[in-house]
């Protein structure tokens, strides 16, 4: 049980954050590889340049503060589909990963993060293992549960969570009725950029060695996650309590093809279907909602 | 027409008392297109100030300009007798000007209570654990619901599963809860069959009763006239004439509407050839 967990765990942090942007109307396709670039960010500054790990942790989260801005701003700013602006960062980072880690260590990986100062803290808090009932669980499955238990309650229960859903719901609409729209999408993208920090810095002092190409791929698994959720595509609908849940069908799925002893590569056809049937059952939510229109 | 034009204006300054709003000369061009030009009529309190015209007739620019949405060009903005200038919709809500938007502003997904308050929620509580109201929220859509006279079964529900009069009706009752002293309403009832409309026309008189200055907006004189106290006609940007209700039969003004000359030729070109029919 504590090895799907943990799958669904990291997973989860970035679904619940995803979902909150999805719900606020907009995708960030950079988020994968950007859970790379903060866990690369921490493994460089922390090793190459010497410093504390919480240095260079901090380092990374203004990093990804910074990254999450440029998103929302370009993507506020323009008018642009957050679709385009967020692939276009997305490629640049993960150009930027491979390029920058090879520059400073000269292969494609950064490691020996164990043995810079601070770094048994910082294990401590992001990647040390706890029992309950004699089965061990990794730290990161309280986080998850954290982030999910916050975002659930600024969404329903604070005025920024209201903003959420009316942006994208309409965000013309809400923008009349005296709705912050760009503040409120802005803040969104950072703080999808900021649960990125936070699953890179687990990677990075979890694995003390970082893969340039880590992350890559992740963005779409956490838009399924959170559909799976109930989020709706089109924004302005959605749960962040869904989207854990998303991540946790997600992790059961994946280590329950491994247990079944099916083969491995069954999994993406799963994940299709859970993703269509997702779809569908959203529309049908929607649908009711606007039926009665007049 | 002139003369009309002039008689209506003069009656409009003469009457005891600033009027809430008043609109004096203002225009509005973009680029080198003049979208409104020389428009002025007064919105009084527990008055409704009709402005009529065609599509493309610029009653969509004035709202813009009435709502702080667009700079007027030219021209006054006078509020309780002094001027003013909106440089944003803010601006506008703070003066206690509320426009109901024909789209209405409104999230379909979300619930009566989330859109009653939406861009104004109030909050509980203190530093990081300021929250949303939401007891109070609930209750107070309820109540203000009911004075308009709208029973709502569930606040919960989605604002989408309303009916159009229903939607419009919580708009108005929104603008109203939130101290609008000026309530401008943008065709409220032209997507609305003939019950529902005169279900929006009942709202209207009664935000009136209450002693607000309504402007409505539409294309339709016979929902115009039996609430209207002044009708501002508009035609490509410019007025056709501000009328206080006494001047203007509802026939003269579906005819003013309609484009007079223009409907009779219609009529016979379209009656054309007799006996064929």
């Amino acid at each position: 049980m504590a090895n799907w967990l943990d799958v669904a765990s990291t997973l989860g942090i970035m679904a619940v954050a995803v979902a909150l942007l999805m719900i606020g109307g907009h995708f960030d396709l950079s988020a994968g590889v950007m859970t790379g670039t903060t866990a690369l960010t921490v493994g460089v500054v922390a090793v190459e340049l010497g410093q504390n790990i919480w240095v260079a942790i901090a380092a990374a989260l203004v990093l990804a503060l910074a990254i999450g801005f440029l998103n929302g701003w370009l993507v506020t700013r323009t008018g642009l589909p957050s679709f385009i602006i967020t692939l276009g960062t997305f490629l640049m980072l993960q150009g930027l990963n491979l390029g920058l880690t090879k520059l400073f260590t000269g292969t494609v990986q950064v490691r020996g993060l164990a043995d810079v100062p601070g770094y048994h803290s910082a294990e401590l808090v992001l990647a040390s293992t706890i029992s309950v009932f004699g089965q061990p669980f990794r730290i990161a499955i309280v986080w998850w549960l954290l982030l999910t238990a916050v975002a659930s309650w600024v969404l329903l229960r604070t005025r920024f969570g209201n903003w959420v859903f009316a942006t994208g719901g309409d965000e013309v609409a809400s923008r009349n009725v005296g709705v912050p729209a760009r503040r409120t999408t802005i803040a969104l993208f950072m703080t999808t950029a900021g649960a990125a920090w936070l699953v890179g810095s687990i990677t990075a002092v979890r694995l003390t060695s970082v893969q340039a190409n880590t992350g890559t791929g992740q963005e779409l698994i956490y838009i399924v996650a959170a559909v799976i959720g109930g989020c709706l595509l089109t924004g302005g609908f959605g749960s962040a309590v869904g989207a854990a849940l998303g991540a946790l069908i997600f992790g059961m799925t994946q280590q329950g093809i491994v247990y079944l002893n099916w083969d491995a590569d069954w999994f993406y056809f799963f994940l299709g279907a859970m993703l269509l049937l997702a779809v569908l059952t959203n529309q049908l939510v929607r649908r009711y909602a606007e039926a009665a229109r007049r | 027409m002139t003369g009309a034009t002039r008689a209506g204006r003069e009656r409009g300054t003469t009457d005891s008392g600033a009027p809430l709003l008043e609109l004096r000369g203002i225009g509005k061009d973009f680029g080198s297109v003049i979208a409104l030009d020389g428009i002025s009529t007064a919105v009084r309190a527990g008055e409704v100030t009709c402005v009529l015209g065609d599509n493309g007739a610029g009653k969509s620019t004035l709202i813009k300009v009435l709502a702080g949405v667009h700079r007027p060009t030219r021209g006054q903005l006078l509020l309780d007798g002094s001027p003013v200038e909106f440089g944003a919709p803010r601006d506008a809500l703070d003066a206690g000007i509320a426009t109901v938007y024909q789209d209405l502003a409104m999230i379909p997904l979300m619930a009566i209570w989330r859109n009653f308050f939406l861009g104004s929620e109030p909050t509980t509580g203190w530093g990081p654990f300021r929250r949303f109201d939401a007891t109070t929220a609930r209750d107070v859509t309820r109540r203000e619901l009911a004075a308009m006279g709208i029973d709502i079964r569930d606040p919960d529900q989605p604002v989408g599963t309303l009916s159009g009069g229903e939607r419009q009706s919580v708009a108005i009752a929104r603008a109203v809860h939130f101290g609008a002293r000026v309530l401008i309403l943008d065709e409220p009832t032209s997507a609305l069959g003939v019950k529902q409309a005169g279900v929006v026309l009942r709202y209207i008189a009664q935000a009136r009763d209450r002693g607000l200055g309504v402007v409505f907006i539409t294309h339709n004189p016979h929902h115009a006239h039996p609430v209207g106290d002044r009708f501002l006609l508009l035609n490509r940007g410019r007025s056709m004439g501000d009328f206080a209700k006494g001047e203007l039969t509802r026939e003269q003004l579906t005819e003013m509407m309609a484009g007079g000359d223009e409907l009779t030729e219609l009529a016979e070109e379209l009656e054309r050839p007799p006996g064929d029919g």
